[in-house]
């Protein structure tokens, strides 16, 4: 029995590779369909490459405008922003800190109505920060692990920019105030809180392989600026950020191991204003054993700026034509009454009208992967040559980037040719696929929808699709405006794309449904 | 006989119209069998149901046992010709043949032997958009000889050839099936099948109204009729009609006999001194025959419509 079915198996393989080849030849024997595949990844390409190189800045040192520098980046690669006050010693071997934060306190720019008059009010952003840190060195970018008070996530112990774990503490305040303490033993390091500076709760361990003999332990604070985001005038949404700064207040200041007792403050990552004085400065003011250290800015991984898929825009355009060719493919078989021979051929409907579908993807993904790769590694090498930060990504969101975007073609184009063989008429089908695949993603991002209708559409059309573009994930310890027209998606990438897959899975079904049921 | 075609009791109705009602027929191994009929009477629907294209309402259509849609590389068991028309016009004759040879697991080489049986290997690489109707049909048997099959089903392979492609598609089929190829073609002009049928399947209304040999048809078609040209028709009408035999005039010197064999009637007229001046034994042609066959079955329609 079993080697019955094992042969029928191999057979129905034999069968199916037979009618996968047949269908590649039919693709490749119509010249007009294989010329406007290759115009659409032309376009792509070249739009991607043009827009690339017409991306242009430079930043001003005085009068002369010189090449921007380069983002600090995490250990792991990520673009980051490193920015506050540090009020630090340096530790030699294992040691620990550990600190009675007793107050956390800021100050927030609000909007004002008259353009000279500046409008602060007390208060603290949600992800202010305020605690204790070991960090390598005073090196923007460099690894490190800290416990902190935050304005309004509670207790956090964050490390390398990207991680950040939760404690239990809500808030601080002098009459409640919070022992936070940060343990180095080798590579590891742990994070604590407690009420009472005797119970001590662990947090969460951080390790940093490859940490020096000697590191940066002290206090810290930082505070990133105040987002509103309104709506536009004319459709869209503007964000805006504004100036905020946080002060924590520390005493009972403990380091132990092998750590001179000499602090040192630094501004690190500090913007130094035209005038050569710092902007927005932070400080540590000591008396009494009572430390307040105020900072601005931020430490976490960076969301706004150039991203790498930028000169990818272009797919769209390219996009368009691919699903011509992939509607033409079917329909121009029913206005030619080709697919009895067709089926002739291939009488098991459903695998022949699967084998096309795949011939199709396959032909549709080869063409396309050269394509989305060349346009997004010359793009990014145009756009940082143009003196563009470009915000980089690991190695692997850029493989998901040009695989996942040669892989989005290929289920376009199996979904136009599912919508043609639905429709059986050429134009009604290229409508509808350009409908449901390319209108959705022009239309959330640019300046039309509010942001929630923007990202439905992005989530339930087939343009969900697009999510595997995004090199620049969502992180929920940054506060940032985060909207389609920023590059940000409401799905994950491999689900934007499984979105997009289940349409096209769908919509092949429904076809080969009706193929079965009706006489050709 | 190892591959034949079996049709049993197929009916269809598309809406309220009757395409088949009862259609029954065999199609056996080594002869040309014409499935004949007007226009309408259900030959085409009969083969798109044999080929698995459309799905009968009732009955089945067997290839050597199988419904065609089980056949494993099916233009291997089959090679059909249904429109000559149906070609992607931009793609050439030679690639045509190619993704069908793909699609069954054949050579390339087999597109070439296919080429050259039907003349077509000057013009193998121009596009199908640009033949005549002739290039077309020769380009559709090309497609249908492809799997060297064992069975041909080709509908009215004959429209639009010039008379050498006539005489050209009479000799492949002859050829064809000879071979020991079962060969159906349909046909609504029987004279476009004498000289090549073997067999007849005369259709008419969705269902088989004659299965005959073609030899069979005409001798029952003419049995018995014999013209009669004698100046005094009035002096042998009774003569022969007391001989049992059945007299029609035909025209003023001109009978037309039956039941009354051709030496029987000049002995009768002879021995009753009936002067006659030429008596000829009739032979139907096939399209008499079928129109005899057919007749009613097309009043019948023009009535019902």
């Amino acid at each position: 029995m079993s080697t019955v079915r094992r042969e029928r198996e191999s057979n129905a393989g034999v069968e199916f590779g037979r009618l996968l080849h047949a269908e590649w030849t039919k693709f490749r024997t119509v010249r007009g369909w294989v010329a406007a595949t290759i115009a659409g990844v032309l376009v792509t390409v070249g739009l991607g490459l043009l827009s690339a190189s017409g991306s242009h800045s430079s930043c001003g040192a005085g009068p002369v405008a010189v090449a921007c520098p380069p983002p600090p980046t995490a250990p792991t690669g990520e673009a980051v922003n490193d920015k506050f006050y540090f009020s630090h010693r340096t530790l030699t071997g294992d040691g620990g800190i550990t600190v009675r934060l007793t107050s956390m306190t800021g100050r927030i720019r609000k909007p004002s109505a008259d353009a000279g008059e500046r409008n602060v009010v007390s208060g603290v952003v949600p992800w202010a920060k305020a605690g204790v840190m070991i960090k390598e060195s005073t090196r923007q970018g460099a690894p490190y692990a800290a416990v902190m008070m935050t304005g309004e996530h509670g207790v956090r112990m964050q490390y390398n920019f990207t991680h950040d774990l939760a404690g239990r503490h809500r808030d601080v305040s002098e009459r409640s105030p919070l022992w936070l303490r940060l343990t180095r033993s080798g590579d590891t390091l742990t994070g604590f809180e407690s009420a009472d500076g005797r119970t001590w709760t662990r947090i969460g361990t951080a390790s940093l392989t490859g940490l020096p003999r000697s590191v940066q332990i002290g206090m810290f604070a930082t505070s990133p600026g105040d987002l509103t985001v309104t709506q536009g005038d004319l459709g869209g949404t503007i964000a805006a950020e504004r100036f905020t700064e946080t002060t924590g207040t520390f005493d009972r200041v403990t380091v132990t191991g092998n750590a001179p007792e000499t602090w040192r403050d630094d501004d690190i990552g500090v913007t130094i204003g035209p005038d050569g004085a710092p902007h927005h400065p932070g400080r540590a003011v000591r008396s009494d054993g009572v430390v307040a250290v105020s900072g601005v800015g931020d430490i976490a991984p960076a969301t706004e700026g150039l991203k790498g898929e930028a000169p990818l825009a272009g797919a769209l355009t390219g996009l368009i034509l691919v699903i011509v060719v992939a509607v033409m493919f079917i329909t121009a078989e029913y206005r030619h009454d080709l697919i009895r021979t067709t089926l002739l051929a291939g009488p098991r409907r459903g695998r022949t009208l699967a084998a096309k579908a795949l011939a199709l993807g396959l032909v549709v993904f080869a063409v396309a992967l050269p394509a989305t790769t060349v346009t997004f590694v010359v793009g990014g090498r145009i756009l940082r040559g143009n003196g563009n930060a470009v915000l980089p990504a690991p190695l692997l969101t850029q493989v998901r980037i040009v695989v996942g975007m040669a892989v989005l073609f290929a289920l376009a184009a199996v979904l136009a040719l599912a919508f043609g063989a639905l429709l059986r008429r050429g134009i009604a089908a290229v409508i509808t696929a350009i409908a449901t695949i390319v209108v959705p993603h022009v239309v959330a991002t640019t300046s039309i929808l509010p942001d929630g209708a923007a990202r439905w559409l992005l989530s339930v059309t087939p343009a969900a699709g697009f999510a595997v573009q995004q090199s620049i994930p969502e992180y929920p310890q940054v506060l940032a405006h985060y909207s389609p027209i920023a590059g940000f998606y409401p799905l994950p990438p491999l689900a934007g794309l499984a979105v997009l897959a289940a349409y096209a899975a769908l919509a092949v079904g429904l076809a080969a449904f009706r193929l079965r049921r009706v006489d050709a | 006989m190892q591959e034949i075609i079996e049709v049993d009791g197929l009916c269809k109705r598309f809406g309220s119209t009757t395409a088949l009602d009862g259609m029954s027929f065999a199609v056996r191994a080594g002869r040309v069998t014409g499935l004949v009929g007007p226009n309408g009477a259900g030959k085409s629907t009969t083969m798109r149901v044999i080929l698995g294209l459309d799905a009968a309402d009732e009955g089945h259509a067997l290839i050597g046992g199988r419904p065609y849609a089980r056949l494993r590389a099916p233009l291997r068991h089959v090679g059909a010709l249904l429109d000559a028309g149906a070609l992607q016009p931009s793609r050439t004759a030679r690639d045509h043949l190619l993704w069908l040879a793909h699609s069954q697991g054949l050579p390339a080489g087999r597109v070439d032997e296919v080429l050259d049986q039907v003349g077509m290997r000057p013009v193998a690489r121009r596009k199908a958009g640009g033949f005549s109707l002739g290039m077309r049909q020769r380009l559709g048997i090309a497609a249908a000889l492809l799997g060297d099959p064992p069975v041909l089903i080709l509908d009215e392979p004959v429209n639009g050839l010039d008379p050498e492609g006539i005489v050209w598609m009479r000799h492949l089929l002859r050829s064809l099936a000879d071979e020991g190829r079962a060969v159906l073609l349909s046909s609504h002009l029987m004279r476009e099948l004498e000289g090549t049928a073997d067999h007849l399947v005369v259709v008419g209304r969705g269902r088989v109204i004659a299965d005959t040999g073609v030899t069979e048809l005409i001798a029952a078609a003419s049995r018995g009729r014999v013209t009669l040209r004698t100046p005094e028709p009035a002096a042998a009408t009774p003569v022969l009609g007391r001989a049992g035999a059945t007299v029609q005039p035909a025209d003023q010197n001109t009978l037309v006999v039956t039941g009354l064999p051709a030496e029987r009637i000049v002995a009768v007229l002879t021995a009753a001194a009936v002067p006659l001046s030429e008596v000829a034994t009739h032979r139907a042609t096939l399209e008499q025959a079928y129109m005899d066959l057919t007749g009613n079955a097309v009043e019948y329609r023009g009535a019902a419509r």
